[in-house]
């Protein structure tokens, strides 16, 4: 029983807690990541979406303590030694973060970056190094590589920076992408590209791709399950399609509804009431019940856990929104967000 | 009806020196651009990053210069930047950013900061500012017991209501809003988007609102300007022009959004990236990366000119369809 898990997936994380100076922020995380999937993190700011994948590479500064299970192909992660976890990180997985220009080294050409990578994750050197690099640089869509590869960070714009990232980033043929927030500084058009391009390079290296955003939308365009994070915990969990058609915890409804829409009449928006609770002071039951129009006593005291539903889902709620059946929904979704 | 504010063709260069002593060389951030809001109606002004939208939200109140073209603002010529006349004319206008940690004084309680404008502008009675701004407070939905809160013991969302709290006290005719959701998660840009319309509403204030997202943008304005490399290549009416872009570039602006629940495929996903705005591309400046730019959108560039009713776009094919058309 154990095996069989440990072979289906990819990386498992087990009642993983990180707290920050005495003040936790992560209350046990349980998910996985099968081999070639796409699996999308929501949540607003400060819900510890980022805090999860850092914790799992063990990249939290050291006042951070982080309990609980990473295992990554069974091999547990958590509290190996640093030699372990510099072989798993850059080369079984790998991460990309929102700010490109932040994580490039300015004073280093973009093709001495890109090789670097190369000699620690695949022992490439010289013209070999140079070739894959070249090689790289193509596959995420920088036009005439051959003549930009000695070019510095500042000589790219900010969608190709986002480009030249994720050339490091596979650089070690990572079995795992972490994409967190990519597109978020990008201007339109750009996010398009760069999601087009994920969707791509994920189809035809089959990583497995975790996409952290708070964009509803763009999860939505690369993402196959979502989870949905508020204050630390994952509240909802399953496929797109369950999710957008469908949602269930009033956390992840009331997301749908806060977001203005592009077609149809032109309506006031529908906001959460109240704000993200503070860490140090987070409610005694479930978190999100201040902000909650189904709260009852029972949500004030004890903090609903994440269980299994009948249709596949995970679900952290002790009155859930009814499943809509078509006709009956208590406020229906629009039709088009289920195409 | 005379416009609140209009603009008559509008620009701004800048220089850019790239060396103490390399020739400089010019970025047209604002070029011919014309526009008028009438009082009480809210203007969406849309582009990409360096489409130069912040630049004309600054120059619409005087706050950088015009280099050519003219702002009237009650159809007075905008004064001099830094004259009496000019300050006394800043609180009929308001502007409001996107970084409200970075507009409010970090040494200062936000009630001091609200009632600022009070005392600048000697509006009112000294003695009845404080209850003025307990009531502006109430309105942007803060808390009386937080008037002696200071900026880093609040919320990015309540902060972002004291800034706009602080643009209400001298009951402004015009309110410029400049990216003011864009750094606000989604649940707390709807509360803030619809206080927005709401005080507007009560108020009869003018509003131009300046943002990158389309969806929040057609929620609160009446008309949209769309902006590419400091030229508007379309405006309509919010209703119509998401719904129906002929400008090839609101085409694939729209097409780029992201919509929950919906696939990428069947996109418009542009080429290229946006031209550096100090290197435009000559004729029509986006038609290096236009799916249906002709011969002509390489030479000549397109005045923005009425295609139908109550809409107007910078576009050779568009003009032409519209000519078969009529």
């Amino acid at each position: 029983m154990a095996m069989t898990a440990a072979t289906a997936n990819l990386v498992e994380l087990r009642n993983l807690k990180v707290a920050f100076d005495g003040v936790q922020v992560l209350h046990g995380i349980d998910l996985d990541v099968a081999r070639g999937e796409a699996l999308g993190l929501v949540g607003e700011s400060g819900c510890g979406k980022s805090v999860t994948w850092l914790a799992a590479l063990g990249l939290l500064p050291g006042k951070a303590s982080v309990t609980g299970s990473v295992r990554l192909e069974g091999r547990e992660l958590c509290g190996s030694p640093r030699s372990t976890l510099e072989q798993v990180r850059g080369g079984r997985i790998a991460m990309i973060f929102q700010d490109p220009s932040s994580s490039l080294n300015p004073v280093l050409s973009i093709g001495r970056q890109i090789t670097e990578a190369l000699a620690i994750h695949r022992g490439l050197r010289g013209e070999a190094a140079k070739t894959e690099a070249l090689r790289l640089m193509d596959m995420v869509g920088i036009p005439d590589a051959r003549r930009r590869f000695d070019l510095y960070t500042h000589e790219f714009s900010g969608g190709q920076c986002q480009r030249l990232m994720i050339a490091m980033a596979l650089a070690g043929k990572p079995d795992l992408l972490i994409a967190d927030e990519p597109t978020t500084a990008l201007d339109a058009t750009i996010q398009a590209q760069i999601l087009d391009l994920l969707i791509r390079l994920q189809a035809e290296t089959g990583m497995a791709l975790v996409f952290i955003s708070h964009d509803l939308g763009a999860v939505s365009q690369v993402c196959e399950r979502v989870c949905v994070m508020y204050a630390g915990r994952i509240v909802e969990e399953g496929s797109v399609a369950q999710l957008f058609s469908s949602p269930r915890h009033p956390y992840t409804r009331g997301l749908f509804d806060a977001i203005p829409r592009i077609d149809g009449p032109r309506k006031r928006l529908i906001p959460i009431p109240g704000t993200v609770p503070n860490p140090k002071t987070l409610p005694q039951g479930c978190a999100f019940a201040p902000r909650c129009s189904r709260t009852t006593a029972f949500c004030e005291t004890s903090p609903p856990s994440l269980l299994p539903q009948k249709d596949g889902r995970k679900l952290a709620c002790a009155h859930p929104i009814e499943l809509a059946v078509a006709g009956k929904a208590e406020r229906k979704v629009p039709e088009d967000l289920l195409q | 009806m005379t416009p609140l504010i209009e603009a008559k063709e509008l620009v701004r260069i800048y220089a850019l020196r790239h060396g103490p002593f390399s020739r400089p060389s010019f970025v047209r951030a604002v070029e011919d651009i014309s526009l008028s809001v009438f009082p009480g109606e809210t203007l969406g002004i849309v582009g990409e990053s360096g489409s130069g939208k912040s630049t004309l939200g600054r120059m619409l109140l005087g706050i950088d210069p015009a280099q050519g073209g003219e702002v009237r603002f009650e159809g007075q010529p905008m004064p001099r930047l830094g004259t009496p006349e000019w300050r006394a004319l800043r609180a009929k206008m308001q502007l409001v950013y996107q970084d409200p940690l970075a507009a409010l004084d970090r040494r200062q309680t936000i009630a001091t900061q609200i009632g600022e404008p009070l005392d600048i502008h000697r509006i009112g009675p000294r003695e009845s500012r404080a209850g003025r701004v307990e009531d502006l407070m109430a309105a942007v939905g803060l808390r009386p017991d937080q008037a002696g809160s200071y900026p880093h013991e609040l919320s990015g969302g309540q902060r972002q209501r004291a800034v706009i709290a602080r643009a209400l006290a001298a009951r402004p005719k015009l309110l410029v809003c400049d990216e003011p959701v864009s750094a606000l998660d989604v649940s707390i840009q709807a509360q803030v988007v619809n206080m927005l319309s709401d005080l507007q509403e009560e108020n009869g204030i003018a509003m131009i609102f300046i943002s990158h997202d389309l969806k929040v943008v057609r929620n609160l304005a009446d008309r949209v300007a769309v902006m590419y490399l400091g030229r508007i290549v379309e405006e309509a009416s919010s209703d119509v022009i998401f719904q129906s872009p002929r400008h090839p570039y609101t085409k694939a602006l729209v097409s780029s959004m992201p919509i929950p629940g919906k696939k990428l495929e069947g996109r418009v996903i542009l080429q290229g990236e946006p031209p550096n705005p100090a290197a435009r591309p000559s004729g029509c400046a986006f038609h290096p990366r236009c799916p249906v730019a002709r011969d002509i959108c390489r030479t000549s560039t397109p005045a923005l000119r009425s295609v139908e009713t109550g809409r107007t776009a910078a576009c050779h094919v568009v003009a032409d369809n519209a000519a078969i058309a009529a």
